[in-house]
């Protein structure tokens, strides 16, 4: 059952994408979609039965190399946390196959879409049943190549291009670090395999580790190093410049990758390798701080974005933040309970989000919207639901995990606990900000797209003048759409936002006890560690009442200043930002990092490339070296060559090295 | 068959099709595409008795293998032939590669078809020589014959500037091999013969050891190519024709990481020792400074050598952490680099054959005429990245992860390399093959035809096979390996005890 799991969406893959030109694009729709159905409901079953009933269970399915004491297999491993990422997975990753059907219609290569779809979903398969580090490295690399062709899947745009390119490599920055981490493991436990790594965490807790010319506590560098490979993959603060980028790609990719599953790899990770975070406070604080440090970070660059998808996409990292603050403190069951109701309710936002931009024709900018809500409003009210959970509105899901986690991070004990309290409790507000901005601007107050020329009418002919986010909805969208009023979607994209809806709405409450309450032991059956003295659990229960009700306190507060700004005064927020032209353009430009980053690594790799090809290879190798020399022979030669004419030089260097291996060949004889 | 052995049969048949070629006579285009039949069955069939040798071949054992030997110069300079595991999978690999070589010529190739198939028939006796060859002298022959095929290849039916780069190709490799020379003689005086099997116990004294390392290090570090020798390589690319420059990244510099394996470590453990530090030196440097040169080139034959030559980097690095892993993953980095820039020049050959230029601002846009043909090169480049899954990981992987073990600062540095290759593959992919299809010459291109199909598809499979069961090839490496590093370190700790009673 495990196999198939996993392996049908590959078999969805192969048929698509091999295919996909001979059975069209129906077919490829249908088998991918139905496979991955098949995929999904066999993990439900597997995850009551792992979750409800027995333990861990392993899956050989074939060697993968041996060499010398290191050996790597392909290898399934099934207990609970794998089981929560199965669901997690194939649920969203079969809904978006199915709402795509309806997004992607009018698209040419829906093959080559849908293959590539259930590609990812192989690799993400791969990456949460790995049963060794190597395996998961697959899975990671295998999601990265995915997320590269999904993010650059309309290839005539250059953003496009742009976007997939910088997300791959952001992500391998991050695997640089990933990378050394494992070959740190199997230079400390002599294996990459997860069974034997566990067990002998405790032998390397007090030992130190030369790394770099500096004596490092083994597993302190250990996870540092691994964490740095989850800080890619899940853009957290430093690298998080791919995510918003990202949004390039078809809205149904941003929901299933770039929010409800490949970004939370960085999570399942740690959460996965708990054993070893346990052991390492120094690491686990780390964790706590750039999670913190990334929820309040990203909230705020959230607050001015004017694209309805990125404000989204900026919101996910934050969220992300929020797991990884769990995941510092101790407390991994929270981390993953928040990743497991944040799939239901962020992947509802983005296909709610999708549905709007298909009912506004390919718009995006938040501006250009407005008074949606009579025109559509099972998406609005769908959005309305995701916003509810996303902002904690009690008794939804987003109030069980993501309070669980301010709790959390109070009764910490790690240092940088205190920090990720104020941090997480602040990104609160700003969360139910910027979340209620986005449903007002949208759905809410006057029609802005009426009037103000909805670009389309004339995109053929004039180039839109608007921020360059209208340009690509345009170059993409090349056919002119006659101006009439949005419509809503049809049913093939509404029965996932319902189905997701009902996820956003009861998951928390469900699943609650399970994940974090009393029957904590019995659903985990060790499948997370927690060290003796680790009792985060039990002590968030304990917190002061301010601290409970914190979260829901700022979510009022940022839903009442949204009201005020977006539907009771809606110059207010341009007069803000024109008294605060710094920090508005501050935030409004992400804090600057990709201008940084652009002079810090992009031009000057480039430059000293350029350098090195010039004047390393040209001037100094070439210049002193061959050039030099052969620049002589070439000279006599061709004084040669003019006495001559057509082949006969070609046969003159032949003749050159037949003399010269005859010299040699003879020098050589002489001497014997 | 005449008192011959199956590696004898593998050089001689190769020769044989050469003559028959040479015998061609009557109209010209029939003469050209006899010779092209003819140069084909004959690759074929060497691929086949190859493949029977490697039937007969028992992957278990360390010792030499199939070994005939003849009579020759002298009595202690003999025509010795016989595999081991280390050279096994670098004989199938020749043989694998001419057959697609002498089809991928099949248009593009049309003055002296003749001479031009001669020509890679004999390359391919020299190159299978050279990894069978169990004696000095008869390596020297082999390795030193290849370089007159080829540089006719690249000097005759080479571009615009095939003469520098013929020229710039020979000076390098002429300093390498006297200096080689000079050493094998040494090595004769010393022990007595050139009988590799022997030489492998012969212990050389420390100080020769220096000396003898450094004279082979000098040509093998210039066939590699290794960092601040490697500039002949962009250059003879550039200039050879796509069969030329298939064989050259994918067999031709494998002889240098073969030499290492075959001569330097074994026979000079303690000056390999030694010398490990400006290894790891020259291989970080090379690993770097060529992907960033890389990524700024223009011409994407250019960039694929450079990639190639920072690739041969984590080989050498590999091979002298003198841990299973290391060498291993080194071993299979060569296979699999073999594999992957022989694709990716043959990629690059496909659309030059269409449109004559090599400049990556020619193109663009791509996919939307060739879909096929943007998809091998996605799993190819892919490859080169080495994304796992692909036959590119597991010689980078298992190189790094040796490399770790004995020295983090340069598994640090060497693993930047996966950010750097990243970086100039896909930018290069995304000039080539994304965007608008806005030129019109590419307009009209049309998509792989059945015989660029049956080129690239069979090693893209083998591509992707070997990513995930790399097996067949690493389990190869492995008893010799272990061999190998057993009677390294029972020398080197021999010499040890040897300086302890001295003092």
């Amino acid at each position: 059952m495990y196999q198939a799991i996993v392996f049908l969406p590959l078999v969805g893959f192969l048929i698509a994408g091999l295919l996909g030109r001979f059975i069209g694009a129906r077919a490829s729709e249908v088998v991918t979609t139905s496979l991955l159905f098949v995929s999904c409901a066999l993990s439900w079953i597997a995850f009551t039965q792992v979750g409800f009933g027995g333990g861990t269970t392993r899956v050989q399915v074939a060697n993968w190399l041996v060499s010398g004491d290191l050996v790597v297999d392909w290898a399934l491993r099934i207990d609970t946390l794998t089981a929560v990422m199965l669901v997690v997975v194939t649920t969203v990753s079969s809904l978006v196959h199915l709402y795509s059907v309806g997004y992607m219609h009018e698209d040419t290569s829906r093959p080559r879409f849908f293959a590539y779809l259930s590609l990812f979903t192989f690799a993400m398969l791969m990456l949460v049943t790995s049963d060794n580090l190597v395996q998961m490295f697959f899975g990671w690399e295998g999601v990265g190549l995915a997320s590269y062709l999904l993010i650059g899947f309309w290839y005539d745009k250059p953003s496009a291009n742009a976007a997939a390119i910088k997300a791959f490599i952001v992500n391998r920055v991050g695997d640089f670090g990933f990378s050394l981490g494992i070959f740190l493991v199997f230079t400390l436990f002599g294996t990459i395999a997860f069974e034997g790594i566990f067990p002998r965490v405790g032998e390397f807790a007090s030992q130190t580790f030369r790394f770099l010319g500096y004596d490092w506590n083994a597993l302190t560098i250990t996870c540092l190093l691994l964490f740095m490979g989850a800080m890619g993959k899940s853009a957290q603060f430093l690298l998080h410049t791919w995510l918003p980028d990202a949004m390039e790609g078809p809205t149904p990719v941003s929901a299933l990758i770039h929010a409800a599953t490949m970004v939370t790899a960085g999570v399942f990770m740690v959460a996965r390798l708990s054993p070893l975070f346990e052991l390492a406070p120094t690491a686990l604080s780390v964790v706590t701080v750039i999670g913190a440090t990334t929820a309040f970070f990203a909230a705020t660059v959230g607050l001015v974005q004017n694209d309805i998808k990125r404000v989204i996409a900026y919101s996910t990292c934050s969220q992300l933040g929020y797991m990884f603050v769990a995941l510092g403190v101790g407390a991994y069951s929270a981390g993953i309970f928040h990743l497991f109701t944040h799939a239901f309710f962020k992947a509802l936002l983005f296909l709610g989000a999708g549905s709007v931009i298909h009912a506004m024709h390919h718009e995006q900018d938040m501006r250009h919207m407005g008074g949606l809500r009579k025109h559509i409003p099972f998406t609005a009210a769908m959005m309305g639901i995701g916003t509810l959970a996303l902002t904690g509105f009690p008794f939804t899901a987003g109030y069980f995990s993501k309070d669980a986690i301010i709790e959390a991070a109070y009764a910490g004990k790690v240092p940088g606990a205190n920090f990720a309290f104020l941090m997480t409790v602040a990104a609160a507000l700003m969360t139910s900000f910027y979340s209620w901005r986005l449903y007002f601007m949208t759905f809410e107050g006057r029609p802005r797209w009426s009037h103000n020329g909805h670009a389309h009418a004339h995109g053929h002919i004039a180039p839109a003048a608007g921020g360059h986010e209208h340009e690509h909805a345009e170059e993409h969208h090349g056919r002119a759409h006659a101006l009439h009023a949005p419509h809503e979607s049809p049913l093939v994209m509404l029965i996932p936002l319902a189905v997701l809806a009902v996820g956003a709405v009861a998951a928390g409450f469900l699943f609650k006890e399970a994940f974090i309450g009393h029957d904590y032991d019995h659903f985990w059956k060790g499948a997370l560690f927690t060290a003796k003295d680790n009792h985060i659990l039990h002590d968030m229960h304990e917190v002061p009442g301010w601290v409970v009700a914190s979260p829901f306190v700022m979510m009022v507060v940022g839903f009442l200043v949204a009201f005020w700004f977006y539907v009771i005064d809606p110059k207010k927020p341009v007069q803000l930002a024109k008294a605060n032209p710094l920090l508005y353009r501050f935030l409004f430009n992400k804090w600057y990092f990709d201008e940084l980053y652009d002079v810090l690594f992009v031009r000057s790799a480039k430059w000293l490339g350029f350098f090195l090809w010039r004047k390393g290879d040209g001037w100094l190798i070439d210049g002193f070296g061959p050039d030099g020399v052969s620049a002589r022979v070439v000279d006599v030669t061709n004084r040669v060559v003019r006495l001559q004419t057509g082949y006969v030089y070609h046969y003159a260097f032949a003749m050159l090295i037949g003399v010269a291996a005859f010299v040699t060949w003879y020098l050589f004889g002489g001497v014997l | 068959m005449f008192g011959l052995g199956i590696l004898s049969g593998l050089l001689v048949l190769p020769l044989v099709g050469a003559a028959f070629i040479l015998t061609l006579r009557g109209e010209e285009e029939a003469v050209r595409s006899n010779a092209r039949w003819a140069a084909l069955v004959t690759t074929v069939a060497t691929f086949v008795l190859s493949v029977v040798a490697w039937q007969r071949f028992d992957g278990g054992n360390a010792a030499f293998q199939l070994v005939e030997t003849h009579a020759w110069l002298t009595d202690s300079i003999r025509f010795k032939l016989g595999v081991d595991g280390f050279s096994m999978p670098f004989v199938l690999l020749t043989t694998f590669l001419m057959p697609f070589c002498i089809i991928a010529s099949w248009q593009p190739i049309e003055t002296r078809v003749k001479e031009y198939m001669v020509a890679f028939l004999v390359l391919e006796t020299t190159m299978i020589g050279v990894f069978v060859a169990l004696d000095l002298v008869l390596f020297y022959l082999f390795f030193e014959a290849g370089l007159i095929p080829m540089f006719l290849i690249i000097g005759v039916w080479g571009g615009k500037r095939r003469v520098y780069a013929a020229f710039k190709f020979f000076l390098y490799t002429l300093l390498g091999s006297v200096l080689m020379l000079l050493a094998v003689m040494a090595m004769y005086w010393d022990a007595g013969t050139t009988d590799i099997a022997v030489l492998l116990k012969h212990r050389f004294a420390p100080a020769m050891q220096t000396w003898l390392w450094l004279a082979f290090f000098a040509s093998f570090a210039v066939k590699m190519p290794m960092w601040p020798v490697h500039t002949w390589l962009p250059d003879a690319h550039v200039e050879a024709p796509t069969a030329g420059s298939v064989i050259l990244a994918a067999i031709l510099l494998k002889m240098g990481g073969y030499g290492f394996i075959r001569f330097s470590i074994p026979m000079f453990p303690d000056a390999s020792v030694y010398f490990t530090p400006l290894v790891y030196a020259l291989s970080i440097v090379a690993i770097i400074y060529t992907s960033l040169v890389a990524m700024m080139q223009e011409d994407m034959k250019k960039l694929i050598a450079y990639s190639s030559v920072a690739h041969m980097g984590f080989v050498t690095m590999g091979l002298f952490t003198m841990t299973p892993q290391g060498i291993q993953g080194a071993m299979f980095q060569m296979v699999s680099h073999g594999l992957v820039s022989g694709a990716l020049f043959l990629c690059v050959g496909v659309v030059y054959d269409r449109l004559h230029t090599r400049m990556i601002a020619d193109y663009g846009g791509l996919v939307h005429r060739m879909p096929v043909y943007a998809t091998c090169f996605m799993v190819f480049t892919m490859a080169n990245v080495g994304l796992p899954g692909t036959s590119g990981f597991v010689g980078e992987f298992l190189t790094l992860t040796g490399a770790f073990k004995v020295n983090s600062w340069v598994a640090f540095f060497a693993t930047t390399g996966v950010i750097l290759s990243a970086a100039y593959a896909l930018w290069l992919y995304r000039r080539v093959i994304f965007g608008k299809l806005e030129k019109e010459k590419l307009k009209s291109m049309p998509d792989l035809n059945y015989r660029e199909v049956l080129v690239l598809v069979p090693l893209l499979l083998l591509v992707i096979w070997y990513g995930v069961q790399p097996g067949a090839v690493l389990d190869a490496f492995a008893a010799p390996t272990t061999e190998l590093l057993k009677s390294t370190q029972a020398a080197l700790s021999a010499a040890k005890t040897a300086a302890l009673t001295l003092h």
